[in-house]
């Protein structure tokens, strides 16, 4: 009867992690239920917008580009915060965070990435320039891809989860030193002649629709995130299980 | 000077391998560890050591009157691997040991004489043989003092007669006021040792 | 601690190998580019520095897999660990990081202006590169010793070390290759990207070994 007091064991191990479940349970709904409204009351918005006299309609890009490229950047933190949770506060779900958010980012930076190439094909005639910006969110990306790399190499994932805490939170140290540099790079060989939409001066008109979809894409990244966390930790117990199912048959 | 060890309960990948054991030396006392594979006598030495967390419980070092403010400094570990490097020569490992664990011993050459390996310090330690190896790795706990010996399998690879070497070596370390715990299949021969056996899925 | 120093370097001397298979890889990177851009010896001047410090970063990312790995193998790592008491263990990765930098990424600076030859650097060009390179690839192995500490557990860490650490020093290639041009090309400066790569070595040497002795004590088994 020793397997029976294992389980019980680390079912009182999983408390935290199933009261989360039953919490994102219920947030789940609710939350893809608000992204959905928000999204379609931006996406309405951003199309009734005025187009700009010198874009034209390539202007709605925007709409979408700049959430990508916020919750690109937005995502990077959450990892970091949860890399803090994993090695100060060894908080149990912080790992699970952190490793459910990386692949997320990482779409969201594919995708910021993407309709800012789509923008720029008209404004600058190609698809990629070496600009400061987009050059930075390449780097973040694969940043992103190489901790996923790391979560994917490791096969104990508490192990996994501490050092990709390390390296996330050496990375989050390193961005600014990154940003400074690409920018110094990129005044050196090319001054700054491409189009640059420069908050402040954004018109209300586009400025509201863009604060919707913002809002809205941050709700939708936070469905995501919830719903990856969730099947991560089911991931888990399954391998928990499993391998408490490889010991029965020792027994 | 006394090591306490208390309800220590240790995991591995997720998984408890032990919990509640418990035990206490004093100056020239010496612990067998015995179990099967599996039963976590490794996993013991190694959390006892500050290597591995401590899911439960503790291990502490108590008036030592050592300046060493924990246990890892105050200990010996060896482990199953002999941690030395193969294209350097026997001497120049042991010497390293000795000035980086610091309070030096027997002099490199006195702790070789010690396992019967006087005459090879200058052969690098990839020409020996394993247990040849294992015995240089055994002079590594004479040339630093340290009073509390951690022994993964310290035996291992070793001949009869060098296993009652090594017994008398644990003997003198006994006498000389030191403690030690070590994990083994082999009977040491050694008595007055208490015993503390494992046993799988604790 | 001199004796970990003195160690590490006749070590890496005896097992031979690491330091020269990194020079010839640096070697075998440049003599490659001109195959892939042709022998015009104008463009290789030009783009001469960018090529040598690409080479050795490449050149000094690829060894730095083994830099706790072998440790971890014949039991050292353990043993070195657990000196935590007595020697800082941020202190002990310091000591190897500076070692290994002395074993396998000085070679690369010292062969770097016989290189620079090859490309048809001028002179200055050549002074500014190797000593850029020299400021600079201690940084590499700072930062890299990271990305080599928490993939000391994997059997197959090398790639994914360059993976994770090539973003990380974007940086430092940035500065490094700027002051070498500045000593060469007129307009631009020289003094301020030394001086910021400088600083960026300096930054790095303290992280670095803090995030390696950290990862270290954390995924130890």
């Amino acid at each position: 009867m020793q397997d029976a007091s294992i389980q019980t064991n680390r079912l009182t191990d999983l408390a935290n992690p199933t009261r989360f479940i039953s919490l994102a349970d219920r947030l789940v709904p609710w939350l893809g239920a608000l992204a959905a409204v928000l999204l379609a009351i931006g996406l309405y918005m951003s199309f009734s917008a005025p187009e700009d006299y010198q874009q034209g309609m390539t202007v709605q890009i925007m709409f979408i580009h700049v959430p990508f490229a916020w919750l690109s950047m937005m995502c990077y933190s959450v990892i970091a915060i949860s890399a803090l949770g994993t090695l100060v506060w060894r908080h149990p779900l912080a790992d699970v965070s952190a490793k459910a958010a990386a692949p997320i980012g990482a779409v969201f930076t594919i995708l910021a990435l993407a309709t800012g190439s789509l923008w720029g094909k008209p404004m600058w005639g190609t698809w990629w320039v070496w600009d400061a910006r987009l050059t930075s969110v390449f780097v973040l990306l694969l940043m992103y891809l190489g901790l996923m790399a790391l979560h994917r190499a490791m096969d104990d994932p508490s192990k996994g989860a501490r050092a990709a805490a390390i390296v996330a939170l050496v990375g989050f140290i390193n961005i600014p030193i990154i940003k400074f540099s690409v920018d110094w790079w990129n005044t050196l060989h090319q001054p700054a002649s491409v189009f640059r939409v420069d908050g402040p001066t954004i018109h209300p008109t586009l400025l509201w629709p863009l604060m919707v979809m913002a809002i809205g894409f941050t709700v939708l990244f936070f469905f995501f995130h919830l719903m990856a966390m969730r099947t991560e930790i089911w991931r888990r117990r399954v391998g928990a299980m499993r391998r408490i199912a490889a010991r029965r048959a020792d027994a | 000077m006394q090591l306490v060890v208390e309800n220590l309960g240790a995991e591995r990948g997720g998984e408890p391998v032990f919990e509640g054991i418990g035990f206490e030396l004093s100056e020239g006392e010496g612990l067998v560890v015995t179990g099967p594979n599996g039963a976590g006598k490794s996993t013991l030495l190694r959390v006892v050591a500050g290597l591995l967390p401590a899911m439960a419980g503790g291990a502490e070092l108590r008036g030592s009157g050592l300046d060493h403010t924990g246990l890892s400094g105050a200990c010996h570990y060896l482990g199953p691997l002999n941690a030395m490097k193969p294209a350097l020569t026997v001497g120049e490992n042991l010497a390293f040991w000795q000035a980086f664990l610091g309070d030096a011993g027997l002099s490199v050459s006195d702790a070789l004489d010690r396992v019967d390996l006087g005459t090879i310090d200058h052969l690098p330690f990839a020409y020996l043989s394993t247990g040849q190896k294992r015995r240089v790795s055994i002079a590594r706990l004479l040339v630093s003092r340290r009073p509390v010996w951690l022994l993964d399998e310290p035996t291992s690879g070793l001949d009869r007669g060098s296993q009652d070497r090594f017994a008398e070596l644990l003997d003198d370390h006994l006498a000389s006021g030191g403690i030690f715990v070590a994990a083994t299949h082999i009977d040491l021969g050694l008595e007055q040792v208490g015993e503390l056996v494992m046993k799988a899925g604790h | 601690m001199w004796a970990l120093y003195r160690r590490e370097l006749s070590n890496s001397h005896r097992t031979g190998g690491g330091a020269l298979i990194g020079v010839l890889f640096f070697l075998a990177v440049v003599a490659v580019v001109p195959f892939g851009v042709g022998p015009d010896l104008n463009l290789l001047a030009r783009i001469g520095p960018a090529i040598l410090w690409i080479g050795a970063l490449l050149a000094s990312l690829l060894s730095l897999d083994r830099l706790f790995q072998a440790d971890r193998e014949d039991g050292s790592l353990d043993l070195l660990v657990l000196e935590q008491e007595q020697h800082w263990l941020a202190f002990t990765v310091f000591i190897k990081i500076v070692a290994h930098w002395t074993s396998h990424a000085l070679p690369l600076v010292i062969a770097a202006p016989l290189l620079g030859v090859l490309l048809n650097m001028e002179p200055i060009g050549i002074a500014a590169v190797t000593a850029t390179l020299l400021a600079g690839t201690p940084a590499i192995a700072f930062i890299g010793a990271v990305g080599a500490a928490v993939t000391t557990v994997l059997p197959r860490g090398g790639l994914l070390v360059s993976v994770l650490i090539l973003p990380l020093v974007i940086p430092v290639l940035i500065f490094g290759v700027s002051a070498a041009y500045g000593a060469v090309q007129d307009p631009d400066p020289f003094l301020p990207p030394f001086l910021i790569l400088l600083a960026i070595t300096l930054f790095f040497a303290v992280i670095g070994p803090l995030a390696a002795a950290a990862a270290l004590r954390q995924i130890g088994d």
